[in-house]
């Protein structure tokens, strides 16, 4: 007699330990085999585009902080150049180093919360390896703090360069995190990519191949995890990148555990450029001064950075008033999003969570 | 393969768990639990005592602070730029211009203003008499301080402001006014370049803030007369 | 102390009872005194756990409450026992109700057989260890009772997962009791012990040198299926709350969930009771210490040992686990029970004695042989290694920037 079976449909979320925020997918079990799983977004929408039309150049800002809350600094930075290309604004050289600066540190930051929320996705208890990240993480936010006067919602760009040149202490502060920040990633390195748990839990799991990421319009470490090269530092330098020497880490088959280790070089490579930009950043103004309230010509624009998470872009359409007639913004949480059920079907329940931890989205930027 | 990483990954733990260095990265709020030095230690700054006279002089407490009992006041280490809440305001230096109101992003800063009566005719200041911050939607951007032209609005280095019910965080005039005005660094270089902390220093007076000193009345007419 | 002494001192106190009513009088009071004792440790284990946890983790733990947060666990019990007790509309109300006692009288169990002295606090059990196996085996049936009653998805997700594991890492763990058994079984009658080999007393008896020295295929094996019996790292499958929430246990609240953690924490006192008592000596040591302190601190240093291991590794695929338990554990005990008779006879039949050197070339000998199993198997069924992560560049828009 045959057994009669059925498939099983969970919602994971939009409350559950592991989703990163309110994000819902309906996922459909043969077992515990993935045969479907469908993300809903949109339980976080707050219309930061629509609010920004509504908004002067200048305060849209603190709204970009808002948008993928573990780099705000790289979203300020996104949108500051968008509005200095909309509005032709010349920036010092001293605030594009710095700019370099914090947008490196940002890269650091963010890596760390996505690597140790892999490990605790993992089931390490309590994510030892995740406080260790936040130990190093808090050594960042200190220094954003002395910068800005916030942690998290940093609001530290200007169209036009920063707010303020960075403090005497900050300076004392990075060279201590220069000096024991790679003593911290090797160990962080030998205590997650040698543990046979991990690499079976991670290897050949949630493979994503080449062809899929690059015609699913896949950034970011993610994309390089597959092994494709690209990183807009490189193919586009923006501030002073092109005055900076780093590699491009990739990884070889695109797995969850490439996706880590792509982060994990990151990393490095960021504490590098830290280094240089230390050594070469010169004196002088930080910002141009310009009207509160300005009116960029009319026409648009459209830059992205390299955000930890990957392109992140803003298209700004200005009818020459004091707000943009529209914003649109080119999330890359929500691109990378796009391929989980590629990733996530034919493989179990306990994958699931460890590729989506892999994926590293932030709700906050998915639904904007 | 033969859980040689399992066991590298046991002695990194291991490691972490004996290294003192790495044992804290919280500064517990708002107090924290003392070993009999470092309360001895918190003593002397403001009883010059040595640590085994504190020891004869406060038996009791020593034994207490060993099993872990007492506790002192700790706070995280704030740099003094910190944006926090308690908005510093001096009234002696607003004009009443509004620029602060314009620039918030949720226009949450309400000012009326009415004539001063020094000149008025000429428009040289305005009397603010209503000027509301609206705390419980406030997101410590700074944008208003920014803002300002005569360095009359500041923001705070505080951070406990929780309130039973929303309407105490609207904060108005009068509370603006009595406020202990501990303003912070933020967007403030002549403070900075003063070395001030709002946590360490105490309040500041309005004329101690600004940039610039702000003209006298008659100074003011003056100008405005002769234009 | 144990249950005679209880007897003595009742008949002394009051003389004349009959002697069933003095024998249950007695065992009604040791129990008392055992179980609250138990839970008492078992309180303190959850203060320690987190304590550990957290400073392995670079925090402070609870601190707050009572010198060095000591009373924390008092403060969560008020907490949980102050809580509303929910039960979900479509549960088996009789079955959800039951499970989590179906869950924690096996570990109140397995404590009246652990020797504290020379004998266990309920006389001897000459099968002590038999008593043992088949206490614990419960815990699978509290698990899907928990589970299925409760009539959640999560909640089914994990048991079903549990069930699968504990019934596989029973058969491991079996095995290797069976290979302590066969030892103890060679040294007692050399001795001329009339202690049965069943017995926890006859196997502490028996331990000249630790078991985990003698064999230590059997101790690995041992722990490695008891912690997987407990479902801790890396086997806390059915709990798993990163993937399934809280696992079996999602939809208990109040007084039913504190039972639930007071046995998830008690699991490991027990299991480090036990594995203690059989292979690191149980009361034997420095004869200077009384017994009783001596399994104490034993079962203290293994505890904090499966608390490091649980703050250390992440968890197992639920495939991969089961592989482990058929594929790496079950041959490793086999070659364990035949190596050890084969070792043993060898050296009994040359003549009929095995002296105290002659234990210590065996455990040299059980040392190679399990270096020597375990890479074999490992290298037959093992994932293949960490591959040097040589980066692959893809073909497709890959712009090979210069480095400079
Ligand atoms: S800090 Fe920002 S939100 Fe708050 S009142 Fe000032 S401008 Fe408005
Ligand atoms: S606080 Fe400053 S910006 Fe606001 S009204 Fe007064 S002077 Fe103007």
């Amino acid at each position: 007699m045959a057994f009669k079976t059925e498939p099983v449909t969970i919602n994971l979320g939009p409350q559950h330990p592991s989703t990163h925020g309110v994000f819902r997918l309906k996922v459909t079990f043969d077992g515990e085999q993935i045969v479907d799983a469908e993300p809903v977004i949109g339980y976080m929408h707050r219309g930061t585009e629509k609010l920004a039309e509504e908004r002067s150049y200048v305060q849209i800002v603190t709204l970009t902080d808002r948008l993928d809350w573990v780099s705000s600094m790289t979203n300020n930075l996104a949108y500051v150049r968008t509005v200095e290309k909309l509005a032709n604004i010349d920036v010092p050289i001293r605030a594009r180093y710095l700019r370099v600066l914090c947008s490196e540190l940002q890269r650091i930051a963010s890596h760390l919360i996505a690597t140790g929320f892999l490990m605790q996705e993992l089931g390490t208890f309590g994510g030892t390896p995740l406080m260790y990240c936040f130990r190093e993480r808090e050594k960042i936010l200190d220094m954003f703090e002395m910068l800005c006067g916030a942690r998290i919602t940093l609001s530290y760009m200007r169209p036009g360069g920063l707010v303020q040149d960075a403090p005497p202490e900050f300076w004392e502060r990075l060279k201590i995190f220069q000096k024991e920040m790679p003593g911290y990633v090797d160990e962080l390195e030998s205590l997650i990519s040698d543990n046979e748990v991990v690499l079976a839990r991670t290897k050949n799991v949630g493979i994503l191949s080449d062809r899929v990421a690059v015609d699913s319009s896949v950034t970011g470490p993610m994309l390089r995890a597959s092994g494709v090269r690209w990183d807009l530092r490189k193919a586009d330098p923006y501030e002073v990148y092109n005055s900076l020497h780093f590699e491009i880490p990739i990884g070889s088959v695109g797995d969850t555990f490439d996706r880590y280790f792509v982060r994990i070089n990151e990393i490095r490579e960021s504490i590098k450029i830290i280094n240089q930009v230390v050594e070469q950043i010169p004196t002088g103004p930080i910002r141009t001064e310009i009207p509160y309230f300005f009116k960029p010509p009319i026409g648009n624009a459209y830059t992205s950075v390299e955000a930890p998470k990957g392109e992140l872009g803003f298209y700004l359409v200005s009818d020459g008033g004091i707000s943009p007639y529209r914003c649109h913004i080119r999330s890359p949480s929500f691109i990378n999003l796009t391929v989980l059920k590629d990733l996530l079907v034919g493989s179990t329940m306990a994958d699931l969570i460890v590729v989506f931890g892999s994926i590293d989205i932030v709700m906050g930027e998915v639904d904007r | 393969m033969f859980g040689f990483g399992l066991i590298k990954g046991l002695l990194i733990t291991f490691k972490n768990l004996i290294l003192p260095s790495r044992l804290f990265t919280v500064h517990q709020y708002p107090d924290r639990k003392v070993g009999p030095i470092e309360l001895a230690r918190y003593h002397q700054d403001w009883q010059n005592t040595s640590f085994i006279q504190f020891v004869i002089n406060n038996p009791i407490k020593t034994i207490k602070s060993l099993i872990g009992l007492i506790s002192i006041q700790d706070r995280y280490p704030q740099h003094s730029r910190f944006r926090g809440q308690e908005f510093g305001w001096y009234e002696n230096r607003c004009t009443g211009c509004a620029s602060c109101a314009k620039y918030c992003p949720l226009g949450i800063i309400k000012i009326e203003t009415s004539r001063s009566g020094v000149d008025l005719d000429e428009g040289q200041k305005y009397k603010v008499d209503v000027f509301d911050i609206d705390m419980g939607r406030c997101m410590f951007c700074g944008l208003c301080v920014e803002a300002c032209p005569y360095d009359a609005l500041f923001m705070g280095s505080g951070f406990e402001e929780s309130k039973y019910f929303r309407q105490e965080l609207n904060i108005d005039i009068n509370n603006l006014k009595n406020n202990d005005t501990k303003p912070s660094n933020w967007f403030r270089p002549q403070l900075e370049s003063k070395n001030y902390d709002p946590r360490r220093n105490g309040a500041l007076e309005w004329d101690q803030v600004g940039r610039h000193q702000k003209p006298t009345d008659t100074d003011q007419a003056n100008k405005w007369s002769k234009r | 102390m144990n249950i005679n002494n209880f007897q003595n001192i009742i008949n002394s106190l009051i003389p004349g009872l009959p002697t069933w009513l003095v024998f249950i009088t007695s065992a009604i009071l040791i129990s008392f005194i055992v179980i609250n004792a138990v839970v008492i440790t078992g309180a303190l284990t959850v203060w320690l756990e987190r304590r550990l946890l957290a400073r392995i983790q670079s925090r402070l733990g609870p601190n707050r409450w009572g010198p060095f947060g000591l009373f924390t666990p008092v403060a969560d019990l008020i907490k949980m026992i102050g809580k509303e007790d929910t039960v979900p509309a479509t549960a088996d109300k009789k079955i959800f109700n039951l499970a989590p006692i179906v869950l924690l009288v096996p570990v109140l169990l397995v404590f009246a057989v652990i020797p504290m002295s020379n004998n266990s606090f309920l006389g001897q059990l000459n099968i002590g260890i038999l008593f043992i196996v088949g206490v614990t085996g419960f815990n699978t049936l509290a698990v899907f009772m928990a589970a299925w009653s409760s009539r959640n998805k999560y909640a089914l997700f994990g048991a079903m997962r549990g069930v699968a594991m504990l019934l596989s890492y029973e058969v491991p763990m079996a095995l290797s009791i069976i290979s302590i058994v066969l030892t103890t079984n060679f040294l007692l009658n050399i001795d001329g012990s009339n202690l049965s080999a069943l017995s926890l007393v006859g196997i502490v008896q028996a331990q000249k040198i630790p078991f985990f020295i003698l064999q230590p295929l059997g101790a690995l094996i041992f722990v490695t299926a008891a912690s997987a019996e407990m479902s801790r790292a890396p086997f806390d499958m059915i709990e798993s709350e990163s993937e399934l929430g809280a696992g079996y246990h999602t939809e208990y609240s109040g007084i039913k969930f504190a039972i639930f953690q007071l046995t998830e924490f008690l699991a490991p006192v027990a299991t480090a009771a036990i594995i203690s008592v059989m292979f690191a000596g149980g009361i034997k040591g420095l004869s200077f210490i009384p017994g009783s302190v001596i399994l104490v601190v034993k079962i203290f240093v293994i505890v904090l040992i499966f608390i490091w291991i649980r703050a250390t590794w992440p968890r197992l695929r639920v495939d991969q686990i089961m592989n482990f338990a058929w594929k790496f554990l079950l041959p490793l005990s086999v070659i364990n029970i035949f190596s050890q008779a084969i070792i043993l006879q060898i050296f009994y039949s040359s003549d009929s004695i095995i002296t105290i050197n002659e234990l210590w070339t065996i455990a040299f000998i059980n040392w190679i042989l399990a270096g020597i199993s375990i890479f074999l198997l490992a290298k037959l069924f093992g994932h293949k290694g960490r591959d040097k992560n040589i980066p692959i560049p893809s073909k497709l828009a890959n712009m090979e920037f210069t480095s400079e």
